[in-house]
């Protein structure tokens, strides 16, 4: 019996009825064998997932350093909310709005005679204490069901202040999971922010980083590789990330993608609306930043570019060599497992890979179909009751800000040969028996230690213990442990490091101990020695 | 760091900046991890269970188990009874617990789930259970869920047989698994037989084993929350935590309770012993005498190095009550006490405190913030900081040290194995509020002061 077949069938029928569907088990390399994705949790299962709340405001909103985000609801969802993530910024003039939470703190009475006054008074006191440039409104659950109007609050402030105010309909129980709330703030950003700014074309290599939210740093090594080059980074979405910023994206001539789930719907409709072109890039791993920046020279197309991109790749891994090839004498043959985000669980098996690790499991918390199978599948995917209530924006071409970088013909050549607007997912290039789990759960992950016996683990908070106490190496792939960069070249060896660090820690061999596996008392046999 | 911060002090009625608090149910899962084979369930969306887990796991750097109804949009317009049907019975299949603790959430709370008639009418299975509390996040704070939970396990499974079990039940309040090991040690020296509950000692610091316990040995057993009931008398710890389900179970099976304050520091511990040195009529252990003659002895040693300095101490309020009556004995000023927990208990409590050692122009405040104690620190500064890590951009923007101690610490590891309270606690409470105040001389001093004795 294969080990998908094992693992579910320890559930009731009901319960495998849903799960199979989330399980594969690859037979054959490079082929998709299609899985289901983006639906709901079954109630009772510990899942990892989260909620819209902490798509919208936790990951899309949180990092922008320079706008006063206001959580509407009671205070815990801002509380959790807040500088745990490890999306750092850094402000030249110290007005850091990530060192603060603000949230309305609603009471009973809020709740029973609605919020709008106190979102409005707490909209007066943000403004006079910290006059911030823009003001972004977040919901929580009760918000959406007592009908406050935060869209008009929003309104009101912006005429009241003449500031940028922007609301959220972000409530926790919209959609299944973070994804829907990557969406909305997408949409936020879209329609409020992207192209409202008046600065002229930028210089010819200007590129936006999308999704790319600086966990321990990882925007600041790709950013640095990239100026190294030559490129100017107009905006990242949104690690270390800015409003200001932000407002003048559209000057950019290219889009990278870096987390395909949380931000496509920004390259999407930047394309549409700016004529801009936007490229599945993965600065996780050494092979897959070579290729990505060699990919992003293609796109340009001029030889100066294209010989400075190897010229800085030589230099970087030059400088890299020796630890490099250390570690992957400390970490060759091991194998993995890796259940993360929407579309991290690709972008280490690279990493992984380049230091002769296995990924055996993978899986998703809150992807979509096209983050497994790849983008082709987009039109075949089935709308449901829940992801019919995110809001689908479309936009039109801008007049005056659309440009296109390509003619049609040249798109079609370099379309061949760089990932313009495609991303192949994860699913083709994982190996033969590996397993592939879309919101995997507690039990599934205790079933898949079992089966697999991986050397090394890649998860969360919430199952990081859970793994360790299983005597399985475990290091958090959201939060890195609080390390990191592991982004780019540096970053590679950073990476390698840690878990080289974690599997060899002096503590694994005490685990046991010593009576448990020698005899320890020492007696004489009855009737002396002999 | 925190350089927006105005010095400048302006009443806010709406905006709450850099709380000193969080909402309900993490307290209420914390309580039902408290009992042994308990699954916490969280009736509501699962970004709140997510979110709790996170936040508990962070704290106690162990696995942090509880389930949800995983609401949807659906589910919020007609309820949630399907989704904590279908949840119940897949908790019991899948992960097989004896009980299931269900809290709720301000999701189900607002649309006014009926909980109680959910549970009534579901298929439970033979010999399991299955019981809950109401936490509204816009109610109160985690201090609230915590003994709401408490209320809850009380009122479905406290009976009165009517026959003494001669136990003493401990209520501890919301502490750390290190606290409560200290205080099963105090009442076993004591020669109590007690009950605790909750207690989440070997559960939320399980040892290593190499072999993952999804229901690790810790916790209150469901039948001595029974045996509640049976009990002679409750000790109550922590004036505003402990008091409700106190009352309850008194209420519920007549069952008197004392309340004191959490056994933080001499005088408070003083107490404590001597409640449980009462009930068990057993003379206070040379072994407990010789703790608090040692704990004595180091604050005679080492008074010169914090005598009248004064500290700023913020969390939870009994636990900051705690702290505040340690350092009033140690001869400190608790310039600025406060909790963001809005129970004006705390500040009548914090003021009877202050006036007992008569210090002067110390300031306490319930449903206060971290942004507020900051202002009031820029206005007239501290020497010292006593809290959680959230004051750690205070304490970095100003320059202060800062101990930690209470909840949450989600940035340093083996505090919640270490109690802060009994003798012991206060042993380690005054090495740790010593070490930053001296540790801080030996950085600031002048080459030619540093001290080689100290």
């Amino acid at each position: 019996m294969d080990e998908r077949t094992k693992m579910l069938e320890k559930y009731s029928s009901r319960v495998y009825r849903n799960r199979k569907e989330h399980v594969i088990q690859i037979e054959e390399e490079g082929a998709n064998p299609g899985i289901m994705a983006n639906t709901r949790s079954v109630p009772g299962i510990m899942t990892n997932r989260g909620c819209c709340y902490a798509g919208c405001k936790g990951v899309v909103l949180g990092p922008l350093k320079d706008v006063a985000v206001i959580t509407h609801g009671p205070i815990g969802c801002g509380f959790y909310s807040w500088g745990t993530r490890r999306h750092k910024g850094k402000c030249e003039d110290g007005r850091n709005f990530l060192e603060y939470c603000f949230s309305t703190d609603m009471q009973e009475p809020d709740i029973v005679f609605g919020g709008e006054k106190k979102l409005k008074q707490a909209i007066a006191e943000t403004v006079e204490i910290f006059n911030p440039k823009c003001i972004m409104i977040c919901s929580t659950c009760p918000v959406g069901l007592i009908g406050d109007d935060i869209h008009a609050v929003a309104s009101w402030a912006e005429k009241e202040y003449g500031i940028k105010c922007i609301a959220f309909s972000c409530e926790g129980y919209k959609g299944v999971s973070q994804s829907g709330g990557h969406h909305i703030a997408n949409n936020g950003l879209m329609r409020h922010v992207i192209g409202t700014g008046d600065a002229p074309p930028a210089k010819r290599y200007s590129v936006n980083i999308l999704g790319e939210y600086n966990i321990g740093g990882d925007g600041w090594e790709t950013s640095r590789i990239l100026k190294r080059i030559g490129y100017d980074v107009i905006s990242v979405f949104t690690g270390d990330g800015s409003y200001e910023d932000i407002k003048n994206a559209h000057t950019a001539n290219l889009n990278l993608v870096q987390c395909h789930r949380s931000i496509n719907y920004i390259a999407e409709m930047m394309k549409t609306k700016y004529g801009i072109d936007w490229i599945k890039v993965n600065f996780i791993g050494l092979t897959a930043t070579c290729e990505s920046l060699r990919n992003m020279a293609k796109y340009f197309g001029d030889k100066e570019l294209i010989d400075r991109t190897e010229e800085v790749i030589a230099d970087e891994l030059a400088a890299i060599h020796d630890e490099v090839e250390y570690y992957k004498g400390k970490l060759k043959g091991k194998t993995a497992g890796i259940f993360v985000g929407g579309s991290r669980s690709h972008h280490y098996q690279n990493l992984l890979a380049d230091f002769g690790v296995e990924t055996v499991v993978a899986g998703y918390e809150f992807a979509h179909r096209d983050d497994y199978e790849g983008r082709e599948v987009i039109p075949d995917i089935k709308e449901d009751a829940d992801s019919k209530n995110i809001e689908q924006i479309t936009v039109e071409p801008d007049p005056s800000k659309y440009r296109e970088m390509l003619s049609p013909d040249e798109y079609e050549e370099k379309a061949k040969e760089i990932p313009l607007e495609q991303y192949k997912g994860m699913i083709r290039e994982m190996k033969k028996g590996a397993m592939v789990v879309d919101d995997f759960n507690h039990f599934e992950t205790e079933e898949l230690l079992k089966y697999y016996k991986p050397d090394l683990f890649f998860s969360g908070i919430k199952d990081k213990y859970v793994i360790q106490k299983s005597g399985v190496v475990s290091r958090q792939m959201h939060s890195y442990d609080y390390k990191g960069p592991y982004a780019g070249f540096k970053g590679a060896v950073n990476f390698a490091r840690d878990v080289a660090m974690s599997l060899y820690t002096p503590a694994w061999g005490f685990v046991t101990p010593p009576w448990k596996t020698k005899p320890m008392l020492q007696g004489k046999l009855a009737g002396g020695d002999k | 760091m925190l350089s927006m911060t105005p010095k400048e002090l302006k009443e806010r009625t709406a905006l709450r900046i850099n709380p000193c608090k969080t909402c309900q149910p993490v307290g209420a899962i914390y309580c039902a991890l408290g009992v042994h084979k308990c699954m916490p369930h969280s009736h509501g969306s699962q970004g709140c269970v997510s979110f709790h887990r996170m936040f508990l796991t962070r704290h106690f750097k162990d696995p942090a188990i509880a389930s949800t109804s995983s609401f949807t949009e659906g589910a919020s317009v007609f309820g949630g009874r399907t989704n904590i049907e279908t949840a119940v019975k897949n908790v019991f299949d899948i992960y097989d617990p004896d009980i299931i603790a269900v809290h709720t959430t301000c999701l189900s709370e607002t649309i006014g789930d009926d909980i109680n008639s959910f549970i009534q009418d579901m298929t439970i299975p033979e010999g399991k259970l299955v019981v809950h509390t109401n936490t509204p996040s816009y109610v109160g704070s985690h201090i609230n869920g915590f003994y709401n939970m408490m209320c809850g396990f009380i009122k479905y499974l406290s009976r009165k047989t009517g026959k003494s079990n001669g136990k003493i039940a401990i209520f501890p309040g919301f502490v750390n698994p290190g606290d409560m090991r200290e205080m099963k040690r105090i009442a076993s020296l004591l020669k109590a037989p007690f009950i605790m509950f909750p207690d989440t000692s070997g559960v939320m610091d399980a040892p290593m084993t190499g072999h993952y316990e999804m229901y690790p040995k810790g916790g209150t057993k469901i039948e001595e929350i029974a045996a509640l009931g049976d009990c002679e008398k409750v000790i109550a710890l922590g004036e505003i935590t402990s008091e409700e389900p106190a009352a309850l179970l008194e209420k519920q099976c007549k069952v008197p309770y004392e309340l004191l304050p959490l056994p933080i520091g001499i005088s408070a511990t003083d107490e404590f012993v001597t409640a449980l040195s009462k009930f068990s009529k057993c003379e206070v252990p040379y072994e407990l005498e010789e703790e608090r003659g040692q704990l004595i002895d180091i604050m005679l040693d080492a008074h010169q190095y914090y005598y009248k300095k004064s500290v700023a101490i913020y969390g939870d309020p009994d636990t900051v009550l705690g702290i505040t009556s340690l350092v009033l004995e140690m001869g400190m000023i608790p310039k600025y006490v406060i909790t963001g927990t809005p129970k004006e208990d705390f500040t009548r409590k914090a003021e009877e405190l202050f006036a007992r050692y008569s210090v002067e122009g110390c300031k306490a405040k319930a449903s206060a913030d971290l942004f507020e104690l900051h202002q009031w620190i820029k206005n007239e500064k501290v020497d010292l900081l006593i809290g959680g890590t959230h004051g750690k951009t205070i304490a970095r923007a100003e320059d202060i040290p800062l101990v930690r101690a209470g909840f949450p610490i989600i940035d340093r590891y083996v505090h919640s194995y270490m109690p802060i309270v009994g003798y012991k606690g206060a042993m380690r409470l005054v090495e740790m509020i010593s070490n930053a105040l001296m540790d801080r001389m030996d950085r600031d001093c002048a080459d030619e002061d540093l001290e080689i004795v100290m």
